[in-house]
């Protein structure tokens, strides 16, 4: 994976798979602490302790009744490469979250990437899920914390019916995410 | 710097399109569906279907659906993605790049032909 946005897609496939219906994605670039922190919450299926383990590392066991991908121990390895790490906190029935953390100025950290595009193709090609983004940016030096949340259920109850991939609408989603995110950070 | 959009914005968007739009066609005609599995991702998926977005988004196409889903168990074709246009036959597609995005919307969505040079054939699936 070239960014971090796409990590964030991967992770958030992870919870469709898993049935979620509310999915919370959050990305908070803290320039005070140093760290750049990202949490994919769903309230899908969620897992046991065997499973997380599987999942953080698939060759160490021998079960394989679970399919099982690379995208979070690649993951988890570029966290901790870069100071940080990742943790899981799942059970069965009360969903997962996955939260990793980079040390921001890392050298070795992958770029964030394009947050409105992950966000964008996620909320139009899964319209069955309810979508919840924040972005906190905490400048260096001086100013205020700055957050900008994206939800999608009012977005879906003033829409009524109308497709989200409308033109028109695709352009009104695309320009608030990008608006959104660019005004947090300015 | 635009304002950062808001609900009225949207509302007006809606009323908008609902006055334009003959509601006799409840269904799309075209449904698109990348896959948005971690081998996907990886090979460019978000980009293709962003690719898509853009297209329906700058020719204004009312009848298009665009869907996600997980692996496809093709990983060496990735991206890929499949299009059915109307009551015709889906058809698979394998290394769509925003570039073959933009042939398959001309030639097939649009113009009715398949876009024979990406098709994954039925015995590799």
């Amino acid at each position: 994976m070239k960014e971090i946005a796409l990590h964030l897609l991967d992770l958030a496939e992870n919870s469709v798979s898993a049935h979620a219906k509310t999915v919370h994605i959050d990305v908070r670039e803290d320039f005070r602490t140093n760290q750049l922190i990202t949490s994919v919450e769903d309230d899908g299926d969620g897992m046991t302790e065997e499973m997380v383990q599987q999942v953080i590392d698939p060759f160490t066991t021998s079960r394989t009744e679970r399919k099982v991908g690379l995208g979070i121990p690649l993951l988890k390895e570029s966290a901790e490469a870069c100071m940080g790490g990742m943790k899981i906190t799942s059970a069965p029935g009360a969903g997962t979250k996955v939260e990793a953390t980079f040390q921001h100025s890392h050298v070795d950290r992958m770029p964030l990437g394009d947050l409105p595009s992950t966000f964008l193709t996620l909320t139009l090609a899964h319209p069955e899920i309810h979508w919840v983004f924040t972005y906190t940016f905490n400048p260096p030096y001086k100013g205020s914390v700055r957050c900008y949340e994206f939800d999608d259920q009012p977005i879906k109850e003033t829409l009524d019916g109308l497709p989200m991939t409308h033109p028109d609408v695709i352009s009104y989603l695309r320009s608030s995410l990008e608006d959104g995110i660019a005004e947090a950070r300015k | 710097m635009p304002n950062v959009k808001s609900l009225e914005d949207l509302k007006k968007i809606r009323d908008e399109a609902l006055k334009k739009r003959d509601i006799k066609t409840p269904g799309a005609r075209v449904q698109i569906v990348v896959g948005m599995g971690t081998p996907g991702i990886a090979a460019g998926a978000r980009d293709t279907l962003k690719e898509f977005l853009n297209l329906i988004e700058a020719k204004g196409l009312t009848d298009i659906v665009v869907r996600q889903t997980g692996n496809f168990g093709l990983d060496s074709m990735e991206p890929v993605v499949k299009i059915k246009v109307g009551d015709e036959a889906e058809v698979t597609y394998g290394k769509v790049t925003p570039f073959v995005a933009n042939q398959i919307m001309e030639e097939h969505i649009l113009g009715g032909k398949v876009v024979t040079a990406n098709v994954i054939p039925a015995e590799v699936k």
